[in-house]
């Protein structure tokens, strides 16, 4: 019952677990799979859609499909990059990202992934809605214009922290973070020692007095693509 | 044969990428070798003297000269590249684009706490040109070839790409030239 | 006044027991009581469920009937539907604004009245129509919405404005409308004469399996549009383990253009609920939720008569037994809160466990993992109905009509430009330029088949099959004559979809407002020929990424219509010779300078 399942990623022959998703399965095999939405040791939310894959020709979330036998599944071919590129586009043009004063650039992810993908500026127009920003608590703040609803801070409250502090309102154009409370931050449970604080990809969710402290050249993605790890350390044993 | 000519601006910036134009230190000897420098603020040539092989374009268009400037660029220009977040996204003049416009001169000329201002009036004389509903980044005023964003965008992405555009090879940016800050 | 007030949403919520998965109705209820939902009433609500504030502040912010904001004692709902919009309702939109002194979005100084616009609301073969609470009111016109304004401020009873009653059940007492069913042409499945019962008798006489076999056998493919086999859905439903199986119905009968099940469910109810009990019976469910879409909220009543019927008649409710079998299977009624995206059948169920009508991610399936984490089979109505038929007169019977890939008939909702507007069931395989001819639309330019997800064609295509193969629908049909512009036509379901995704996936929460803000140009004239290659490329990567069915037809509008009229996108764009961007327009982007400097450029002047 618990046979490890056999399915090729881009040409590759791999194991994957009984229940073990596609994006995990591959970066077992030291093959990244672009992420943002996705984030290890929480349920998969699917929404982001950059890991999209084609798995038997067919393009598949990589984060939500399990990995099945015999699959045939190509995680980078340039149709599938293209994708991607037009996905960080998407995102980048939706809010309002400013990364040259933002706290979390070199550390910002959606950034990371747009560098990785390496995009100079989106094809597509600016949106510059118009959104807000909640630092009624002492210690954390939200600033919706970066917020790519990736619903990471939604999940880690309810499943990591038990507490469900933030949750999604409105749907479409509309849809953003909410907090548990009638209006403000500072009125739910939420704490700094929270795990929903510190899983933001981006400068949405955010701890106060601690921005710009690693100086520019020394932050995570000033020099290594993101998942460069996972592509650097390949667990051997399951390649074939 | 002549140099093939270059010229630059600044619209809605702050001339930090110029700076970063300096940045390349003893290389602008070599810059000099290979390129002469149209209408730019580095050598005070206020119109286009002739045809240009490369414009570089600071700032995203904030008001109705810079367009102006913009287009005259394009007409001039054979390759037109967005230098700096500014021109490739708005940069920090965007960040009036979330609010109306009457409220951004209503606060920088009437109700900010620093202003100043007895007359009580909006400064509107017919030198100031007309401001324009948002900020816009330059690719959706004109066609632009190439963006390098940065904030500044480091002195070898600028480098690299004129060397590039200027001996007819691709611009190919290594990941660490490509940046948003 | 607030110990008052959270002791009456107790109530409700104890209706409920006080169960989260219940929710929607909850709030309803106290949408239903106080005219909207207050933060208290939020509080509360969350107090007496045991959950989050947040999760109730969730759900109601997706529901485009929840409100969260004081409304007016009676909400007028114009439908803005491109049908509706063809039919004269900018007139009667205007004479609402004339005659209440408000815009839409808004509410009169007085409490009374809330003026507001719907997507389609089921009406396109008498429209404009208008929901005035949950009273529809059909064929309006400007002077017939400055008079029913005048009746109401007299008596503020919708159910007054019903003057002439409609045809079939909607002059029932319970449903008491005005709506005409407008059914055109009768057919062998669904409208030929029906013995109730007699089919689940048969059924019954079988063994589930056996039942599974003959809706295989008789190749019954999903009525909804995506057209998946129904034999399989109930085999994979029935195979999954898990104790409780649920039966849903979809009646959330939201695509534009379709009213085929509002006609099904005014007229043939016992047929809806006798498929869900086969249905039950096949897979091993013994509940049954009817999905009602909001708009059909005057059907409540009546559909719930007639569960209260069968159950009496021991059909529902009890156990029920035939020779060989027997089986308990009841039915409980959703109502939906208006929400397009809740048609697709995983937002479907998240939508009637409580929760936003966010689509699910895919695996598991609803068959694996569906209702409250059971195995559920969601079938839409019309497919319910041709499994009764097909219970009754034999898989061969019904294999024989259609095509083989498309057995049986199919409902056709036709609307537009045509002179006999109404449902018609026609065999699958019927060319679409007959049914064109049989509707009346002998002018027919454009014809949008499949609703606002599925194609618009030119009359190069009108001589192909309505079939799975060949042009699919789930039932609607719009037809355009040649003075209507298809571009503006592609815009207002691209505008639609924008309104009624649900902003879970990047593609399609983003890609339509890209999509849509680059049709506005090129329809503006600002559009340059690359634009149509912007327009694909965009069009095709929303399709392939988005997470469910939504996004993935979304782009169907503007990728149809590049396709089949591409001449009119090209007489539309140019080349900017300056290489300047057509998309830029000087003079919009001063106009506000302007206003507020009193002077106009110099430069561009």
């Amino acid at each position: 019952m618990n046979d490890p399942i056999k399915l090729t990623i881009d040409g590759v022959e791999v194991e994957a677990q009984p229940g073990q998703t596609i994006i995990e399965a591959a970066g077992v095999s030291g093959i990244y799979i672009p992420r943002l939405c996705h984030y290890q040791g929480l349920k998969p939310h699917g929404s982001c859609r950059l890991c999209t894959v084609t798995v038997n020709g067919k393009p598949m979330a990589s984060c939500t499909q399990p990995a099945g036998p015999g699959m045939i599944v190509e995680t980078h071919t340039p149709h599938l990059q293209e994708f991607r590129r037009q996905i960080l586009e998407m995102l980048l043009v939706e809010g309002n990202h400013f990364c040259m004063f933002c706290e979390k650039s070199g550390l910002c992810e959606l950034q990371a992934q747009a560098y990785r993908h390496g995009i100079t500026a989106p094809r597509y127009p600016y949106l510059f809605p118009q959104r807000s920003v909640d630092a009624s608590h002492p210690d954390i703040w939200i600033d919706h214009n970066r917020c790519i609803l990736c619903a990471r801070c939604v999940r880690a409250s309810r499943d990591l922290d038990g507490k469900n502090v933030f949750q999604f309102v409105g749907r479409g154009r509309h849809k953003q973070v909410a907090v548990n409370a009638r209006a403000r931050l500072a009125d739910t449970t939420v704490n700094l020692t929270d795990r929903a604080i510190g899983i933001c990809p981006v400068g949405a969710l955010l701890k106060k007095r601690v921005g710009y402290q690693i100086p520019i050249g020394q932050r995570s993605y000033d020099h290594q693509s993101i998942g460069a790890e996972i592509e650097k350390s390949p667990c051997s044993a399951s390649k074939k | 044969m002549a140099k093939p000519r270059v010229a630059t601006t600044s619209l809605a910036g702050c001339f930090g990428c110029h700076m970063s134009i300096l940045d390349i230190d003893d290389r602008i000897l070599k810059l000099v070798e290979l390129v002469d420098f149209d209408k730019s603020p580095i050598d005070d040539f206020k119109t286009f003297t002739g045809r240009c092989a490369v414009g570089l374009i600071e700032g995203g268009c904030c008001n109705e000269e810079n367009v102006h400037v913009l287009q005259d660029f394009r007409q001039h220009c054979d390759i037109l590249i967005s230098l700096g977040d500014c021109a490739t996204m708005g940069g920090i003049p965007a960040l009036r684009n979330t609010i109306p416009l009457r409220e951004c001169l209503e606060e920088a000329y009437l109700h900010g706490p620093s202003v100043y201002n007895p007359s009580g009036r909006i400064p509107n004389d017919p030198e100031i040109p007309l401001l324009l509903n948002k900020v816009y980044p330059c690719h959706e005023v004109v066609k632009i070839d190439y963006h390098l964003p940065g904030c500044p965008p480091s002195a070898d992405t600028i480098w690299e790409t004129l060397v590039a555009l200027l001996s007819d090879k691709p611009v190919q940016l290594p990941y660490e030239l490509i940046k948003y800050d | 006044m607030t110990y008052l007030i959270n002791g009456q949403i107790e109530s409700i919520c104890v209706e409920y027991q006080r169960d989260r998965h219940r929710l929607l109705d909850i709030i309803r209820s106290v949408q239903q009581k106080f005219g909207y939902i207050s933060d208290e009433a939020i509080d509360e609500i969350a107090r007496c469920c045991s959950i989050p504030r947040v999760e109730v502040d969730s759900t109601i912010s997706f529901y485009g009937y929840l409100s969260k904001q004081p409304r007016g004692r009676i909400t007028i709902r114009l439908c803005n539907d491109i049908i509706d919009r063809l039919q004269g309702m900018e007139r009667v939109a205007a004479a609402f604004r004339e005659v209440l002194g408000i815009d839409f979005g808004r509410t009169t100084a007085d409490g009374n009245f809330s003026l507001e616009y719907a997507p389609c609301i089921g009406m396109c073969d008498q429209g404009p129509a208008a929901l005035v609470n949950d009273v529809v009111v059909t064929k309006l016109t400007g002077d017939g919405a400055r008079e029913m304004i005048r009746d109401l401020r007299e008596h503020m009873d919708p159910h007054r404005l019903v003057r002439t009653l409609g045809d079939g059940n909607n002059a029932h007492e319970l449903i008491s409308a005005m709506v005409n069913n407008n059914i055109r042409q009768r057919g062998e499945v669904i409208f030929s004469e029906f013995h109730p019962g007699e089919a689940l008798r048969k059924a019954l006489s079988m063994s589930p399996v056996e039942v599974i076999k003959e809706i295989k056998t008789s190749r019954l493919r999903g009525r909804g549009g995506a057209g998946f086999p129904t034999g399989m859905k109930w085999e994979f439903t029935r195979g999954a383990a898990g104790p409780n199986k649920y039966v849903i119905c979809n009646a959330d009968e939201g695509e534009p253009g379709t009213f085929k099940d509002r006609v099904l469910l005014t007229e043939c109810p016992e047929m809806v609920f006798e498929g869900m009990a086969i249905a039950g019976y096949a897979i091993g469910a013994e509940q049954g939720i009817v999905y009602l879409r909001g708009e059909y909220a005057y059907l409540n009543n009546y559909l719930e008569q007639v569960l209260q019927k069968l159950r009496k008649q021991g059909m529902l409710g009890a156990r029920f037994c035939s020779t060989k079998h027997c089986f308990n299977f009841d039915i409980r009624i959703q109502m939906g809160a208006g929400a397009y995206i809740c048609g697709e059948e995983t937002a479907l169920i998240s939508s009637c466990e409580g929760l936003r009508g966010d689509p699910k991610n895919r695996p598991p399936f609803p068959a694996q993992k569906g209702y409250l984490e059971n195995p559920t089979c969601v079938n839409n109505v019309e497919t319910l109905c041709c499994v009764v038929r097909i219970l009754e007169k034999g898989a061969a019977w019904f294999s024989q009509l259609g095509t083989t890939d498309s057995p049986g008939t199919k409902l056709l909702s036709i609307s537009g430009d045509c002179r006999r507007p109404g449902v018609y069931e026609l065999p699958f395989g019927v060319k679409l330029s007959e049914v064109l001819k049989l509707a009346g639309a002998d002018n027919a330019a454009a014809v949008q088949v499949g609703g606002a997800s599925g194609q618009m064609v030119g009359s190069a295509d009108f001589h192909k099959p309505i079939s799975y193969e060949g042009l699919a629908t789930g039932g609607s049909i719009m037809v355009f004559g040649p003075h209507r512009n298809v571009l503006e036509i592609a815009h207002y379901f691209l505008e639609f979809f924008i309104d009624e995704s649900c902003g879970y996936c990047t593609p399609c929460r983003v890609g339509n407002t890209l999509l849509l803000e680059r049709l506005e140009q090129i329809i503006e004239g600002r559009g340059e020929p690359a634009d149509l290659d912007y327009l694909q490329q965009l069009g095709q990567s929303i399709k392939a990424l988005s997470r469910c069915g939504l996004g993935q037809t979304s782009p169907n509008p503007v990728l149809s219509t590049l396709k089949n009229f591409k001449p009119v996108y090209e007489q539309l764009v140019k080349v900017n010779p300056q290489g300047f961007r057509s998309s830029f327009d000087i003079n919009r982007a001063l106009e506000e300078a302007s206003r507020i400097t009193e002077r106009r450029s110099v430069i561009y002047e």
